[in-house]
């Protein structure tokens, strides 16, 4: 996703001389671009939240949701992820500072929760994979564990490009191209939050009750 | 493509080639060995040629890693002849056995043999060469007619270009190297699943589609991103043309339906590798919630291909009629109209699922409405000809062939759009002989119009007259000849996909349906020859920037463009604003300034080359090497994002002396 984050391009004309310093007739393409590029995703989501409204019950003889979900455990792993989008908004606010230092504690602190949830979700796939409600089980299974595990797939996209960014942070300082590159994964790092409370919602709650 | 003895090959799996052996290549297969042949001698002739011209250097610095949108916009058009060629043999090679294949007769093409013709036919014709075109006409156009100097993400266009040509080539390789999928171009479970097509052929399909799908995809952030932030100052959404309105709403279809392209294979993916059951018969699989998503996407991908040439029409119209397009307004709102609509009406591809009246009413009802805005379209090009003084220039003929042709088509498609008809329609040569007469009709026509239109600004001389209305008359005719059979069959009832038929009435028709296959074959060949012989004659034939008294920004530069396109920005007021500056006597100002422009970069073309590896090594079950093809992708992408020096200044010097050498407006 990293891919996205390509310079403006030369749509932009500076004054004659040595130094440039552009007037911007347009402002960066980067936000839009990349917003549209997260609701090119939104529809991947819509997708296979669909094919699990399709084939959430077809359990096949199968293990069903009350069979295998635990509440207490997917609240602390929703609980993770929020907490993560919190952090990530302190991190924001102190790069907006120039605190180089405090800006790369709190992605720290970001990608530690973000890896906690990603520990969890491994742990709940192990754990149904060995009890013998993998994904071909079931209809139902095969939409959950593509649902959950796209999901999962995108945190673990966000914790790497999470590392890169700390590592450009710390080679380059808050220079304006790094600046923009946080605040689109901040973009990429809420849009996985707001996900997830679909899929906790859709996912687990609605089928527990 | 298999011999019956790759169809039984046994499923053998070594930790160094995957399930790939030497039973999998088709060496006692003459017309595959011929054709290997043919491509060998021509590839080794062309790799000669290249060295003795010393002409490697400038093909990877000015084409393969090029950032400008132009040249990737001539490169897509490149790609989309080559696939045509490929796709069109297939179309040969079906014409051909079915005028023989009658009354008991096997033809030349055995069944598994003829089941990838088909369905490789259909793939290649949309995916490569429809969807190739089209993004290669907009990538080429719009950001001149909006003023731009390159689109929002120059690199990105660079990689989306290379992984399209990824997902070609897995097309290709499969012709020598196992199989193709035997399964039809949109693969329906369970026939796909891993239950009755275990071979390489339908990940063959998966793979490609998926590689170049991520292309497409990206392709259409980039040049939505490009129409909302990159227009000249002053140029409002209303001061548009109208191509770049309908690129516009085709790449908002592309953003909003290839995702569920991309969802829905990945189901069919993991059905077939991991034993999910998404689509399978067993353990609560549902085979047509496929054919459901399958057609959320690829309704609206036929208007992703058509809506373009709609706009590439309507600048024809109104150029060559010397007027102002008839109902700009409506124009766009009738695009706008037919992008919400193609999300309402998938279910018409399959009224036979059997999902009740109410629904089939449903659908059946929409698929009329959005008729309506096409209507309006053509009404509109229709009041654009009149009282103008219609030049009938090459472009223009394609123009007029097209309204004839697709407004037949449109026609059959209502009627196919009303359920109890097409429940006697269905799967028949009818649907077959209705979707060609609008593709063909609508984009082919639609393609040739704009690469004749176009051709002089991007290379600075005309195409020839003569081979090009003899390209033209060829393919009208041959489209005719090669179709209207089609229909009559399906008015019979005679099904699609048939490798041979009893019924020795029908012969008759397939036979003059194969003549039209002929006719077009030789519209091909002038296409061909008129790019030769203008290209033999480019001296006689150079024209200036404005070769067609057009009307849009695209004309106001060099032909062809410097690579910055404009060397001053533009401020628009107005539509058609070319029109308004040359009827005010605008001229250039001499006092350039330096120019921003971004760097070309070969992360692309690696990034896409290793998808390419990744793509065969998961076909061919070879883990050791989709693993490492994968990491490098990643690496290389980040590496990439390291690399903070990604543009350069033209300085003014230099934009002075290229725009004294050209030919300025």
């Amino acid at each position: 996703m990293t891919m996205l984050d390509t310079p403006l391009t030369g749509r932009v004309e500076g004054p004659k001389g040595p130094d440039h310093h552009p007037e911007h007739h347009h402002a960066s393409p980067t936000p839009i671009g990349f917003w549209i590029y997260l609701m090119s995703d939104c529809v991947i989501f819509a997708s296979l939240f669909a094919a699990y409204a399709v084939l959430g019950n077809n359990f096949a003889g199968g293990p069903g949701p009350k069979d295998l979900f635990e509440p207490g455990f997917v609240l602390i792993e929703t609980a993770l992820l929020l907490i993560s989008s919190v952090t990530f908004g302190v991190a924001m606010l102190k790069a907006e500072n120039h605190d180089m230092d405090a800006t790369t504690l709190w992605l720290v602190v970001t990608g530690l929760f973000g890896a906690g949830f990603i520990g969890m979700e491994l742990y709940e796939f192990n754990h149904l994979i060995h009890i013998g409600a993998g994904p071909d089980r079931s209809g139902f299974l095969s939409a959950f564990f593509l649902l959950v595990g796209t999901h999962g797939l995108h945190v673990t996209a966000g914790l790497i490009w999470l590392c890169v960014m700390i590592a450009q942070i710390r080679m380059k300082g808050m220079i304006p191209a790094n600046m923009q590159r946080l605040s689109t994964l901040s973009m990429f790092w809420h849009f996985l939050d707001l996900v997830w409370i679909g899929v906790f919602s859709f996912v687990y709650l609605v089928r527990l009750i | 493509m298999a011999s019956e003895a790759h169809v039984q090959a046994p499923e053998t799996w070594s930790p160094l080639f995957g399930r790939l052996t030497l039973d999998w290549i088709p060496y006692h297969e003459p017309i595959l060995v011929g054709t290997f042949s043919a491509i060998v001698l021509g590839g080794i002739a062309a790799v000669l040629l290249m060295t003795y011209f010393k002409l490697w250097g400038p093909l990877w610095r000015d084409w393969i890693t090029s950032v400008d949108h132009k040249k990737i916009g001539i490169m897509y058009m490149v790609l989309g002849f080559i696939m045509f060629i490929r796709g069109f043999a297939d179309a040969l090679m079906m014409r051909a056995q079915q005028a023989m294949a009658a009354g008991g007769a096997e033809g030349y093409l055995p069944p598994h043999h003829y089941d990838q013709v088909f369905t490789a036919h259909g793939v290649i014709m949309i995916f490569f060469v429809a969807m190739a075109f089209i993004t290669g006409i907009m990538n080429f156009v719009m950001p001149t007619q909006i003023g731009a100097r390159d689109v929002a993400f120059p690199f990105l266009n660079n990689f989306s270009f290379w992984m399209t040509v990824a997902g070609a080539l897995l097309v290709n390789i499969s012709l020598f190297i196992g199989e193709f999928a035997r399964v039809g171009w949109l693969a329906f479970p369970p026939l796909s699943g891993s239950a009755f097509s275990s071979g390489p052929g339908v990940d063959y399909y998966l793979w490609a589609l998926q590689i170049a799908g991520v292309g497409t995809t990206l392709s259409g952030v980039n040049l939505l991103a490009t129409i909302f932030k990159m227009r000249a100052k002053g140029m409002k959404l209303f001061d548009m043309p109208v191509f770049t309105w309908t690129t516009l709403c085709t790449n908002v279809l592309i953003v909003a339906a290839f995702p569920v392209l991309t969802a829905t294979l990945t189901m069919l993916t993991l059905d077939r590798y991991l034993g999910f059951h998404f689509f399978t018969n067993d353990l609560g699989g549902n085979a047509m919630m496929y054919v459901n998503l399958i057609w959320i996407w690829g309704h609206p991908e036929v208007y992703i291909l058509i809506l373009p040439i709609f706009g590439v029409f309507s600048e024809i119209v109104s150029t060559f009629s010397g007027k102002p397009l008839f109902g700009y307004k409506t124009m766009v709102w009738a695009t706008a109209c037919i992008m919400v609509l193609s999300f309402v009406v998938w279910l018409h591809h399959f009224f036979t699922m059997g999902s009740g009246a109410n629904v089939n009413t449903f659908f059946g009802i929409t698929t009329m409405i959005i008729a309506v805005p096409t209507g309006v379209k053509v009404f509109n090009w229709l009041f654009t000809m009149y009282k103008g003084r219609v030049r009938f220039e090459v472009p223009m003929l394609w123009t007029t062939g097209f309204i004839v042709t697709f407004a037949i088509g449109g026609m059959t498609g209502v009627l196919l759009a009303v359920p109890p008809v097409d429940f006697q329609l269905h799967n028949t040569l009818f649907l077959i002989a209705h979707f060609h007469n609008v593709i063909i009709g609508g984009v082919v026509f639609g393609v040739y119009a704009a690469v004749t239109f176009w051709w002089p600004k991007a290379f600075g001389f005309k195409l020839d007259d003569k081979w090009g209305r003899r390209t033209f008359w060829f393919w009208f005719v041959g489209f005719y000849f090669a179709f209207m059979p089609l229909y009559a069959l399906g008015l019979m009832g005679v099904t699609r996909r048939l490798q041979s038929y009893m019924d020795q009435a029908w012969q008759i028709y397939f036979i003059v349906a194969a003549f039209g296959a002929v006719l077009i074959a030789c519209g091909i060949a002038c296409g061909f020859i008129n790019f030769a012989v203008s290209i033999l004659r480019r001296k006689e034939l150079a024209v200036g920037g404005d070769p067609w008294n057009a009307r849009t920004l695209d004309w106001a530069t060099q032909s062809p463009p410097a690579h910055y396109n404009f060397p001053q920005d533009i401020v628009v007021s107005g539509r058609d604003y070319f029109w308004k500056m040359k009827k005010d006597g605008f001229k250039w100002s001499t006092n350039y300034q330096d120019i921003h422009m971004p760097n070309n970069t070969a992360t692309g073309v690696i990034v896409a080359a290793m998808a390419l590896v990744f793509g065969f090594a998961m076909i061919w079950y070879i883990w050791w090497l989709a693993a490492i093809s994968f990491i490098g992708m990643i690496a290389t992408v980040i590496a990439h994002t390291f690399n903070y020096n990604q543009d350069h200044w033209i300085p003014a010097a230099k934009v002075a002396e290229m725009e004294a050498k050209g030919d300025v407006a």
